[in-house]
């Protein structure tokens, strides 16, 4: 399957609230062996007690490898203490493991939920038969089956064997929340210990006797290709074994060392066929996106009819740049080909697509491809890319010997897949009291999968329908895309085109709110009076859950009450990935800058599963978004990008990063994204707050070099 | 290519290198303590932090030979040797505050850290952000870090932390 149709059949799964269809096979039916009882792929408990959790979904921070396992645990009734996880490589029994668009837990909640259940009713059977009683005097609890009458008690382990003999269920009981046990504790991660003693093994740790270490030099202009090169100084540096091209654009250098390597590609000389984009600019970029508006875009959604609405009108114009993912671990992948197979050790997001490109691009069958998925040092939508992961295996079937591929920072930053660029035109019509009567919204931007050569159905990304859906139930309503073309390379980057759609849609609604001289919380909030559904595309969005987040952030920011001199505040809120997010923000200002000082979030996600990994979450998207809003802009000259490390491209730290307070709604519903939704908000809730303070309105990111 | 003695963690470490490679390199490839993490490789970002003789230094822009025969303590070391219960108290407050997302850069982190209460027992906010600003966390977990860098200074002298 291609990334983009695993990223549309996650949306559609989601949509249809069928986790159920996805990764949940029971492959080897109930008879995994004579004592380990395993009803399904995700779970196997041994004579010893121990539960095994197998994590199908990949760990980048966002703490899958202690939430979906939760999620197992409490139908299991498994005691938490005698859990072990196992992370799965690329499978063909979990369905699509691509792990990105905040799904891992939606799209596993339903199947871990079964998973666990199962094998909790199997396990009840099997005391009741053992004891001979009926099962509805049986009742499991911590990893034990009790018969209380009697006061019996059996382990599961002590079970196992006789419940791997039983039939699995298909009609299954799930646990109410209100009995939760596991689910909504705030249960530590079970990854921290080896993340603090160093002990961790990332991608880039991984290690394999007889391993070599390769960097690639590759065309610093998009689009260009290799014309030759002379391996001479290269050669001379000690530990160097090996210089040669990869595919038609890099240059590999293989050494003993990664330092050798470093030092063998600096002495490289490579002559490059510079290709079609030599002369490509950022201002050229700009110009294409404002000659893409003229054209007529495709509709995402539509309300009434926007065009006809009468009233006074009023529009504006919001531009974004390109921006890279920049996460801490710098792109790698460890290889090793041998002929009729090759294995992957690969921090990535999307086993299943390194697994395929690998074997298409070394000539073997996806099942002659082994792909084990590491710790990842940060993702944010980098590693749903597979690119790493093919130069591996092409370097180690060129030496013929396990290889580590490392990129540096600035290999990670100039070769990276951006954030597309986007222009947003904006307009109203607003009633006598200021409010608007029609609203239009055009996304002009790139589309990343178009880009890709995958499907864009009727004109739209497939992206679209989870991030650019409509906020507020306006009579006239009509989100309109537009799809530009770039060739400046596109990945999909934490939150992807929700980001550019929440910072120009809220905006403009606080502009709204200004012309009406109307303040923007109650303004937003009377938009939100109405308890409306609004249908996008499959999702269904409810002003009143979007109403209640922005009451709330309102409540627990005090915006009732006065600030403290020279305190200023501004709001916003959006939707994506399913999720509600209000945020408020107060800024003091220094020297004309902007100072963040407190954060105000409030999420509704449904169910929450650890309320710390909720708030790990939050509070990291917000300081991610921070440094998006602030600073994050790659820009383009003579086909390269100018930017190279982390001192022209610099995220937030310490000294800027301010107080971020997290709530959540309490809910019983099916849970949705978290790892995004913090994001949108935080850069038109800063602009807005800026206005607050200067009277300035920001319509272009970053803030900083606006 | 040299041959050049460092003590690593307690231990003496004859290496054969190059005397302008990076420590980080000798430390992650020769020595295969791979806690210490390449972010930047130009002293950016704080991800290969280690001590020298007890100071933090970027051990990405150090040539190996600017150190030999001094003292070289990687968070391999960090809870068991002369800082043991500095180490152990920073281990133990990180994961009680929940810092760790993604974890690449928590081990330069808590050397950070480690350094500053080795100086200053009771620091500041605004002494640990002076201290902790040159560490680049991209899952953006500062709020916590600042946390646990108070709880570690409370556990080590027993008082709760000052504020």
């Amino acid at each position: 399957m291609s990334p983009l149709s695993r990223r549309e059949f996650v949306a559609a799964g989601v949509a249809a609230g069928a986790g159920l269809v996805i990764g949940f096979y029971l492959p080897h039916g109930n008879s995994s062996g004579k004592e380990t009882f395993s009803p399904n792929a995700y779970l196997r408990i041994t004579p010893d007690n121990k539960v095994t959790i197998v994590v199908a979904r990949s760990e980048m921070g966002q703490g899958v490898r202690t939430a979906l396992p939760m999620i197992l645990a409490e139908e299991l009734e498994a005691d938490w203490k005698l859990i072990e996880i196992e992370q799965a490589g690329a499978s063909t029994l979990f369905g699509d493991q691509t792990t990105g668009g905040s799904a891992s837990i939606r799209t596993t909640w339903d199947p871990m939920r079964k998973a666990g259940a199962s094998a909790r009713e199997m396990l009840i059977s099997a005391a009741a038969l053992t004891w001979n009683v009926p099962r509805s005097s049986c009742t499991a609890e911590n990893s034990h089956i009790k018969h209380a009458a009697s006061g019996r008690s059996l382990s599961y382990g002590e079970l196992a064997s006789k419940a791997a003999t039983l039939p699995i269920p298909t009609d299954l009981p799930f646990k109410q929340s209100k009995d939760y046990k596991i689910v909504g504790q705030r249960l530590a991660r079970l990854d921290s210990p080896a993340k603090v003693k160093g002990e961790a093994i990332f991608g880039i740790d991984f290690r394999i006797r007889g391993m070599k270490f390769a960097l690639l030099s590759r065309c610093p202009t998009i689009g260009g290709k290799v014309s030759g090169f002379d391996d001479k100084e290269s050669k001379k540096i000690s530990g160097v074994s090996y210089v040669g091209k990869i595919g038609d654009s890099a240059v590999a250098v293989v050494a003993d060392s990664v330092w050798s390597a470093m030092e063998g590609r600096r002495v490289l000389n490579v002559t490059w066929d510079e290709g079609p984009n030599k002369d490509l600019n950022t201002a050229a970029v700009v110009v294409s996106l404002k000659q893409a508006a003229s054209k007529k875009g495709a509709s995402l959604y539509s309300a009434g009819d926007a065009a006809k609405a009468s009233g006074k009108k009023i529009s504006a114009e919001y531009a974004l740049p390109f921006m890279a993912h920049a996460p801490m671990e710098p792109g790698n992948c460890t290889a090793f080909y041998q002929g009729t197979k090759c294995e992957l050790w690969a921090p990535t997001q999307v086993p299943q697509d390194c697994r395929d490109s690998v074997a298409t691009a070394v000539g073997l069958d996806p099942d002659q491809v082994k792909v084990n998925v590491t710790l990842m040092g940060g993702g944010f939508g980098r590693r749903l890319e597979h690119d790493y992961a093919v130069e591996a295996a092409l370097v180690s079937k060129a030496i013929n010997a396990p290889v580590k591929v490392i990129w540096t920072r600035e290999d990670d930053m100039r070769f990276s897949t951006y954030r597309p660029a986007s222009l947003h035109q904006l307009s109203a019509s607003v009633d006598g009291s200021g409010f608007p009567v029609a609203l239009t919204h055009r996304i002009i931007a790139p589309s990343i999968s178009g880009q890709k050569g995958q499907p864009t159905p009727g004109g739209v990304d497939p992206d679209l329908p989870d991030e650019a859906g409509p906020v507020y139930g306006l009579p006239n309503y009509s989100i309109e895309y537009v799809l530009a073309e770039t060739p400046v390379p596109l990945g999909w980057m934490r939150s992807v085109y929700a980001l550019q759609a929440g910072f120009a849609l809220e905006s403009f609604i606080d502009e709204l709110a200004v012309a009406a001289g109307k303040d923007p919380l109650q303004y937003r909030l009377k938009l939100l009076a109405k308890d409306q559904d609004l249908q996008y595309f499959t999702t269904t969005w409810h002003t009143a859950r979007m109403r209640g987040v922005l009451q709330l952030a309102g409540e627990k920011a005090g915006w009732d009450k006065p600030l403290p001199a020279g305190r200023f505040r501004g709001v916003a809120c959006f939707g994506c990935f399913a999720s509600y997010m209000a945020e408020v923000v107060e800024i003091s200002t220094e020297n004309d800058t902007p100072r963040v000082r407190r954060v105000v979030a409030v999420v509704d996600c449904g169910q929450v599963i650890n309320p710390s990994i909720l708030e790990q979450q939050i509070q990291g998207g917000i300081v991610y978004g921070l440094g998006n809003a602030l600073r994050a802009k790659i820009t383009i000259e003579k086909g390269r990008v100018v930017q190279g490390n982390f001192d022209d491209y610099a995220p937030l730290r310490m000294d800027e990063t301010p107080t971020v307070e997290v709530y959540a709604v309490p809910s019983s519903e099916v849970p949705t994204g978290i790892g995004e939704p913090s994001v949108p908000p935080i850069a038109p809730a800063l602009c807005n707050a800026i206005y607050a303070a200067t009277k300035k309105r920001i319509r272009a990111l970053p803030i900083l070099n606006s | 290519m040299a041959d050049i003695t460092l003590r690593v963690n307690g231990s003496e470490k004859k290496v054969s290198v190059s005397p302008e490679t990076p420590l980080l390199w000798v430390l992650r490839d020769t020595l295969e303590l791979t806690g210490t993490k390449f972010g930047c490789g130009a002293g950016l970002c704080g991800a290969c932090t280690v001590h020298i003789d007890g100071n933090p230094i970027r051990s990405c822009s150090t040539p190996v030979s600017q150190v030999a025969g001094k003292s070289v303590t990687t968070i391999e070391g960090l809870g068991a040797n002369g800082l043991s219960v500095l180490g152990q108290a920073l281990q133990q407050a990180w994961i009680a505050e929940e810092v760790p997302q993604c974890g690449y850069c928590q081990t330069g982190q808590i050397m950070s850290a480690a350094a500053l209460l080795a100086k200053t027992p009771q620091p500041t906010d605004e002494q640990i952000t002076q201290a902790m600003n040159g560490n680049l966390c991209r899952c953006g977990t500062y709020e916590r870090i600042r946390k646990a860098v108070h709880r570690a200074a409370g556990n080590v002298s027993g008082n709760g932390g000052a504020r």
